[in-house]
């Protein structure tokens, strides 16, 4: 190993890759707007969207109910719903979307509410469709204070007290810490974007450094040179590990910045704080994040740059072109993106042997991180595996360097 | 000085089976003199000389290249060695000066001595104008004269030259050929491998004729031409190759 020769190729190639446009693009530009923009636009657009829908009146259709003039009063009287006359079909209208739900009320409805035999009241929905779930929850709340109101009034006429059918309250107390909730609900995605971003960070350079040098016919001029291949190896892999872990730099200082800026932006006016918060993966409030866990996110995402760059240079050394690098790369997001997603189930927990599969740990680790749970035994076996998988993968991408019949693929 | 003994490549072909690319090929190039290279396209021309600058390891053989074995000490060699091939492309997205000094560097010169050696070779191949211009933008003329000029930073004691003028237009095709022999003055140890007849005949001093991997014929063109009793280099290819009908063969395969 010559560090001055690893060094030359390492800032020969830096040098070339900052004057790609495609590598820019991917090393640059994704990482610094992506975040923004699935922040600030998807989140303010999915709240209002949402929000717009909530707001507007529930149309419906009732079918039946002559005799039971009070509940229909009651239910036209509810600010959010809206009944229309029936054209004919319901269950068509709604399959339509001219309404959103129809409501059977059943003869004999009021009469049955005093004393009389239990009665069923049919709410048809379309399943799947948001509007009409929404709506069909209002009628369903609807109907649920009627029937409490009846058992009261029941209750009340047999001289009992309401508390009868009550003999307890259950009550839901949060008691995780602010940071632990944003860590959880974010701590999953967090690791996700990460990974893919350290991925696609990766992969233009690689392809360009191994594949796009057989096709431009520099890679034969290279191996003139009087340099050990071992030195350019770890030059070209040193550029795309430099690619990739700036990638993922960009996109955590691009992320922190739009999370600060969408939390100052939240206590200037309650109607932006709901979106922001909203998109940054809450329920109305900002989640807090331990800034360790940042940095313990970023140090834990090293080893895995390390084994992407070196996996991505072996693979695409391989192709005698681009375009054939390109189709034998692009699959691999998918199989790098199931143990992320794995990581993301519930009951996958962190254990000895979860923490020795590559990726599905990082994903595992960086949830308990950014929450603020540091379990330093797990944490070092998890850097200790992957270090030792990247190099293994830089060990393969040498032995292929060295190979002629991958080299000088005919 | 290039001594190459019995040299043999063989490769797997899944189609073709085993191909021997290079079948014991043995030659000695000496300082101060020309080397040609003579083939058909796939006679083993490129092989043979990527065996040479160490690029693909010999199935059996051996090679010294300027004192060194190329087995044993591939990384001596090519501090030796200029290849310049087809196929040994430049940087697009670096300027001239930068593809040279990078090589420069990549052969362990100083910053310094790269410098000089690129003012000198700038002023000799004429390349002030176009020295801190981007290569994609090159002309063809353009981009051989600084493919030269990589090849030459380090001052290598041997000189490859694989097709140089292939694909060139007459003019830069002329100063190539001049450049050659440039270098034979110099006392450098030149091989150079061509298909075209009258490039061996202008330029080389000792010629090989190879054919199927062969080294079939060799020798000055006064020896070839008294062997063969032919004047004319075409014909006295085709007769070393063994007639029009195993060249045929050979082009079919």
């Amino acid at each position: 190993m010559n560090w001055k020769h690893i060094l030359t190729v390492y800032l020969k190639e830096l040098k070339d890759s900052l004057r790609d446009r495609r590598t820019l693009i991917s090393m640059i530009v994704i990482p610094t707007f992506l975040m923004p923009l699935i922040i600030f636009g998807v989140g303010t657009i999915m709240t209002k969207v949402v929000k717009k829908a909530q707001d507007e009146r529930t149309t419906l259709v009732v079918i039946g109910g002559q005799d039971s003039p009070g509940t229909l009063a009651a239910l036209a009287a509810e600010k959010k719903l809206k009944i229309v006359e029936s054209t004919g079909d319901y269950k068509k209208m709604i399959s339509d979307k001219q309404v959103r739900l129809a409501v059977e009320i059943p003869a004999g409805f009021e009469a049955s509410l005093k004393d009389g035999e239990p009665k069923t009241v049919m709410l048809y929905h379309y399943e799947g469709e948001m509007k009409s779930s929404m709506g069909v929850g209002e009628v369903d709340r609807f109907f649920r204070n009627l029937r409490e109101k009846t058992i009261e009034t029941r209750l009340a006429d047999r001289g009992l007290p309401p508390d009868l059918i009550k003999p307890f309250e259950i009550k839901r107390q949060n008691v995780a810490p602010p940071e632990k909730v944003g860590g959880n609900m974010i701590g999953g995605l967090i690791p996700y974007i990460i990974i893919i971003l350290c991925f696609t960070g990766a992969m233009y350079p690689a392809i360009d450094l191994t594949a796009g040098e057989k096709e431009r016919g520099t890679m034969e001029t290279l191996l003139c040179s009087p340099v050990h291949r071992v030195n350019l190896v770890l030059g070209k892999f040193l550029m795309v590990m430099t690619a990739s872990v700036s990638t993922i730099a960009l996109t955590l200082v691009s992320s922190s910045v739009s999370i600060i800026v969408g939390g100052s932006l939240m206590m200037g006016n309650s109607g932006g704080a709901k979106a922001a918060g909203a998109a940054a993966g809450g329920g109305g409030f900002m989640p807090i994040i331990d800034p360790a866990g940042i940095l313990g996110v970023f140090a834990m995402i090293a080893p895995v740059a390390m084994l992407f760059a070196a996996l991505l240079l072996t693979i695409s050394l391989f192709a005698k072109s681009y375009k054939e690098a390109q189709s034998y790369v692009s699959p691999l997001i998918i199989v790098v993106l199931l143990p992320a997603m794995m990581g993301m189930l519930p009951g996958i927990e962190l254990t000895a042997k979860t923490a020795l599969v590559p990726i599905l740990n990082l994903s595992l680790v960086c949830k308990e991180m950014l929450s603020g749970v540091w379990h330093w035994p797990y944490i070092a076996l998890i850097f200790g595996s992957t270090v030792v998988y990247a190099a293994a993968a830089v060990a393969l991408c040498v032995r292929m360097f060295n190979r002629e019949d991958v080299m000088f693929r005919a | 000085m290039i001594v190459a003994h019995r040299l043999t490549k063989t490769f797997k072909d899944k189609k073709r089976g085993l191909i021997k690319a290079a079948d014991e090929v043995s030659f000695t190039c000496h300082p101060g003199r020309i080397y040609g290279l003579l083939g058909a396209n796939g006679a083993g021309k490129t092989t043979t000389l990527r065996l040479l600058a160490t690029l693909l390891q010999p199935t059996g053989g051996t090679c010294t290249v300027a004192g060194h074995d190329t087995a044993t000490a591939p990384q001596q060699v090519r501090a030796n060695v200029g290849f310049l091939a087809a196929s040994t492309a430049l940087y697009g997205r670096l300027t001239a000066r930068e593809m040279i000094t990078y090589f420069g560097r990549l052969n362990n010169m100083t910053d310094d001595a790269i410098r000089q050696r690129l003012q000198v070779l700038a002023d000799e191949l004429e390349m002030h104008e176009f020295l801190d211009r981007r290569c994609e933008k090159f002309s063809t003329g353009m981009k051989q004269k600084t493919s030269i000029a990589r090849t030459l930073i380090h001052d290598p004691a041997v000189m490859i030259f694989d097709e140089p003028t292939l694909g060139l237009d007459v003019m830069t095709a002329r100063a190539i050929v001049k450049f050659v022999r440039a270098c034979r003055e110099r006392g450098k140890t030149v091989i150079y491998s061509t298909h075209v007849m009258s490039e061996v005949e202008k330029l080389c001093d000792t010629i090989g004729i190879i054919h199927c991997g062969r080294l079939v014929a060799e020798g000055t063109l006064g020896e070839l031409r008294a062997r063969f009793a032919e004047q004319d280099m075409e014909e006295i290819f085709v007769k070393a190759v063994g007639g029009e009908a195993a060249l045929a063969q050979a082009a079919r395969a």
